[in-house]
């Protein structure tokens, strides 16, 4: 009887093989597949015991952290925001079953310690969980508040955004009306009804008219390429004709034979219709790319809760898309535009502007991170300011800077002159029009300070109203947070 | 070095896997631990020196690897146990307490072995009233619409568990006295050997036990373990390959006829060919099965983190995540915190017991011996197999344990007494004869 015994033994050991390779498919070969399936929700019971990293302004104050709850194995983290609805954008959330937003979602990987996994082997021995780290934001906290408070107080939907010129810190992201993401849980629903969005990082999110803040760009494009110097005079007078359209100054302004320092001080569109047509389409666009027109900020924070300002055109439900050719470079030139090609722009696109003149033509790379610390208290990654592009040369930036700060001086931010102190300041207002007839006008600012040593670039905007002027209606908010910034209120 | 010996030495890597074992779960869960608990694992390893000193006494001959090999199997289950509820880990211990006094009366009582083909028809009745008596109404309890276990005042057990070993001992048997006949009498009709007429009889009986287990029991897979256990007994009685064939067409004809009228046989077939079609009912325990071991990977999570409730859940045993995970899913709770390697060690130690089952039962030197120790084997084997087959979706899920792994005292108790079966034959079979030289 033994060889049917030996036989036996044989079958029980192909029984046990088949043992092991079906143990082996579903534990390692169809693993992936099976984390991703629906029907699975460890993937998500893990997320929630997983103690996502703390987020804090530059100045120590908690924006986000991770709570424990439930006691020994079965314990989760819950999402806690103490400052409320200051910083819902440009942070976001971050729940199990709502998603995850913002800056939140950008930064996951770091936040939940995925880069963290092969240290983590030895935590593993240890016995430790998997822990994010921590990221001190380069947002100024007492800005912040006082941005918000200024839009607030306009009572129109707007934002604030101020970045260090010589870093890329961006030290104020602010969009009003905000929310709450402590309500996430329970009010998204509402929160992704709600007229105006509360959702819509309108810093960065949202494109608007930029006007006449643009003529800084357009300035920009023909001094550093060669098309005209500050002494380059056109005719001031008003209405002139382009495009077969006639373009008249703010107000109806008359001026003579001007140049180009006196044309940006009283911001002269007929000045700058001309100087746009005679720099030309092609380098104009090629300037508006060093700035970043064209495409997303490259701060920290998902593509699809940012948008590339640019030369755009209606396209697709309510989007938009760039073009290169066939728009009205007399009317792009002065930051607006047509129905073929118009000029739109994110707050923190324009902030990028006045950060570029600031630093002496150098872009830096906007960035939200200060320093990241993982879990056990080491800094694994710091803010290296990071040249984004050379927009111009050094010369080209200071006779801008110059001619911004005569805008401030003498111009049409005049009465803004002193809410520094003695600090000087440069700046550029906009106004873009809306709707002529009614008056309704898009109030921008755009500014930086100290002329000599600039600290922060700030860009500011607010829904149209009737009757608003960059220089009365965004114009404070700008220099009240510079303010704030610099000399701490 | 002398057949104790070595199994001493072979109680050292149990020592070892417990001492570890319990280490990692009172390092990962210190705050809710008592200290005292630890000393689960050294009561379990002193029953397990106690039953040695035993084994050195009564039966020194007996093959040294199959009780370290079991005690690995046991304090494997033990720690599992203790990672999920230490209470559990206390009950499972002393149910091996209780396992090895049975252990140890059934090697102080079946001395001679023999005297069971004595009572071998005692024993078959006996063995079918237990198997059938999850079905009394009063006493039956249904879990999982599968009649195995009986519910008698306070105390609970499976009896397919002790049923096994009384249908085993009655095949072993009866076999051995009918082999020739069923071999000599067989008829070749179309290039297949039939076996005679006559004994066809006794072969449709077990068929229709297995059917009738299928029906009342409503068990796919413990059908699966008596019937081929009983195919492995005919095969090594006859070496007739033509009837085991036979016999597992016979099986699957019956099995896909009950599989298409009896409701519940079928709906775990289909759950097996896809869980996912109703993944929040039928299919929700095998697909957190095999979630838990996706999450485990190759070396798994570690032993005590893995994820084994719901965040927010209350931790009882009821309410982890893979269901009934100290009984039929321990498997999965294996794969998930010890991985894939865990998992082939599992199967690994059941394939060594295996080979040192079938290793007695070809030293073995009578016809009944033999056949015992070649059916305790197979059918210890089939069961490993049918419930880690049924939990990673081999074949359609069952109800029956993991033999000395999964909680339950029924299941300890009666791998204990087959062990010892098989201790007893190894004994007697490398026992020297008089006058041979060793």
């Amino acid at each position: 009887m033994n060889v049917p015994i030996r036989r036996l033994l044989a079958v029980v050991l192909v029984l046990f093989a088949l043992l092991v390779g079906f143990t082996s498919n579903w534990s390692v070969f169809d693993a992936s597949d099976l984390e991703a399936k629906t029907e699975n929700k460890r993937p998500l019971f893990e997320a929630q015991q997983i103690k996502r990293g703390k987020i804090t302004t530059s100045d120590g104050q908690v924006i986000a952290n991770s709570t424990k709850s439930g006691e020994n194995e079965s314990y989760q983290y819950l999402r806690r925001y103490p400052q409320g609805s200051l910083f819902g954008n440009p942070i976001g959330y971050s729940f199990i079953t709502q998603g995850t937003s913002g800056f939140e979602r950008a930064e996951n990987a770091t936040l939940t310690g995925e880069e963290n996994e092969f240290v983590s082997i030895i935590d593993q021995i240890r016995g430790q969980q998997r822990e994010g780290s921590d990221i001190v934001t380069t947002l100024d906290s007492s800005a912040q508040q006082l941005a918000t408070d200024q839009l607030q107080a306009t009572g129109r939907p707007g934002a604030v955004v101020a970045i260090e010129p010589s870093t890329g810190a961006v030290k104020v992201m602010a969009s009003t009306p905000g929310f709450d993401p402590n309500q996430v849980p329970d009010d998204l629903d509402q929160f992704n009804k709600a007229d105006p969005s509360v959702l819509t990082n309108r810093s960065i999110q949202s494109l608007y008219p930029p006007g006449s803040t643009f003529k800084v760009v357009t300035a920009a494009a023909a001094l550093d390429s060669g098309a005209a110097t500050p002494d380059t005079t056109f005719d001031g007078s008003s209405p002139q004709t382009f495009s077969g359209v006639p373009l008249s100054n703010a107000g109806g302004e008359q001026f003579g034979t001007i140049d180009m320092r006196t044309a940006l001080t009283h911001s002269v569109n007929t000045y700058f219709a001309q100087l746009g047509e005679s720099v030309g389409a092609e380098t104009l666009l090629d300037y508006m790319h060093r700035f970043g027109f064209g495409k997303d900020p490259e701060v920290q924070l998902p593509d699809d809760q940012m948008a590339a300002s640019g030369i755009l055109t209606p396209s697709g439900k309510s989007g938009y898309k760039q073009v290169d050719d066939g728009f009205d470079l007399a009317r792009v030139a002065i930051g607006q535009g047509g129905q073929e090609g118009q000029v739109l722009s994110t707050v923190t696109q324009m902030a990028e502007v006045a950060a570029t003149v600031a630093n002496g033509g150098k872009l830096m790379k906007p960035t939200l991170i200060e320093k990241v610390v993982d879990p056990d208290g080491r800094v694994t990654d710091e803010l290296d300011p990071e040249v984004q592009s050379d927009v111009m040369s050094e010369e080209t930036a200071s006779e801008l800077a110059d001619m911004m700060t005569s805008v401030v001086d003498e111009g049409t931010a005049a009465d803004l002159a002193g809410n520094l102190g003695g600090t000087t300041f440069a700046g550029k207002t906009g106004t873009a029009e809306i709707n002529i007839e009614q008056d309704i006008a898009q109030p921008w600012f755009i500014a930086f300070a100290p002329v000599e040593d600039p600290k922060i670039a700030v860009a500011v905007t607010t829904d149209p109203c009737a009757g608003c002027f960059g220089g009365t209606d965004a114009g404070p908010i700008a220099t009240a947070v510079m303010n704030e910034i610099l000399n701490g209120g | 070095m002398s057949a104790r010996n070595r199994e001493l030495l072979g109680l050292i890597p149990v020592a070892g896997l417990l001492i570890a074992g319990f280490a990692a779960v009172f390092v990962v869960r210190k705050d809710e631990v008592a200290d005292a608990s630890l000393i689960f694992g050294a009561y379990f390893f002193a029953i397990c020196l106690a039953a040695h000193i035993f084994l050195r006494i009564r039966l020194p001959n007996a093959d040294p690897y199959l009780f370290p090999l079991v005690a690995l199997l046991a304090a494997i289950g033990l720690v599992m146990l203790y990672r999920i509820d230490e209470s559990l880990a206390r009950d499972q211990a002393n149910w091996f307490v209780v396992g090895l006094v049975l252990f140890v009366l059934t090697i102080l009582f079946l001395r001679d072995y023999h005297v069971l083909e004595r009572y071998r028809y005692l024993i078959v009745v006996g063995g079918l009233i237990l198997l059938l008596l999850p079905r009394v109404p009063g006493i039956g309890a249904q879990v999982n619409g599968a009649y195995l276990g009986v519910k008698l005042g306070p105390l609970a057990f499976q009896p397919a568990e002790f049923g096994k070993l009384a249908i085993v001992i009655f095949l072993a048997s009866y076999l051995r006295e009918h082999r020739e006949v069923l071999v000599v009498g067989a008829k070749r009709v179309a290039g297949i050997t039939f076996p005679p007429i006559k004994h066809l009889g006794p072969m449709l009986v077990v068929w229709g036990a297995a059917m009738l287990m299928l029906v009342f029991i409503r068990d796919l897979g413990s059908s699966l373990m008596f019937f081929g256990a009983f195919l492995a007994l005919i095969y090594t009685a006859t070496n007739r390959i033509s009837f085991v064939i036979i016999g597992l067409a016979m099986f699957f004809v019956g099995a896909w006829f009950f599989a298409s009228t009896v409701g519940h046989v079928g709906d775990r077939i289909d759950v097996w060919l896809d869980p996912y079609q109703d993944a929040n009912g039928d299919g929700y325990q095998v697909l957190q099965s095999m979630f838990a071991q996706a999450d485990g990977g190759l070396f798994g999570k570690g032993i005590g983190e893995s994820l084994l409730w719901a965040p927010g859940a209350k931790e009882t045993v009821e309410n982890t995540l893979i269901p009934q995970v100290q009984t039929d899913f321990i498997y999965a709770l294996i794969v998930n915190e010890l991985g894939l390697f865990g998992g082939c060690g599992v199967i690994t130690i059941y394939a060594l017991i295996a080979a040192r089952g079938f290793k007695i039962a070809s030293l073995a030197r009578d016809g009944f011996s033999k056949l015992l120790a070649a059916g305790l084997t197979a059918v210890f084997a089939l069961q490993a197999f049918v419930i880690i087959g049924g939990v990673i979706r081999v074949i359609p899920l069952t109800g029956v344990t993991l033999p000395l792994i999964s909680y339950g005292g029924s299941s300890v108790i009666a791998n204990m007494v087959l062990v010892a079966l098989l201790l007893l034959i190894s004994d007697r079979a490398r026992r020297p004869e008089p006058g041979e030289a060793r």
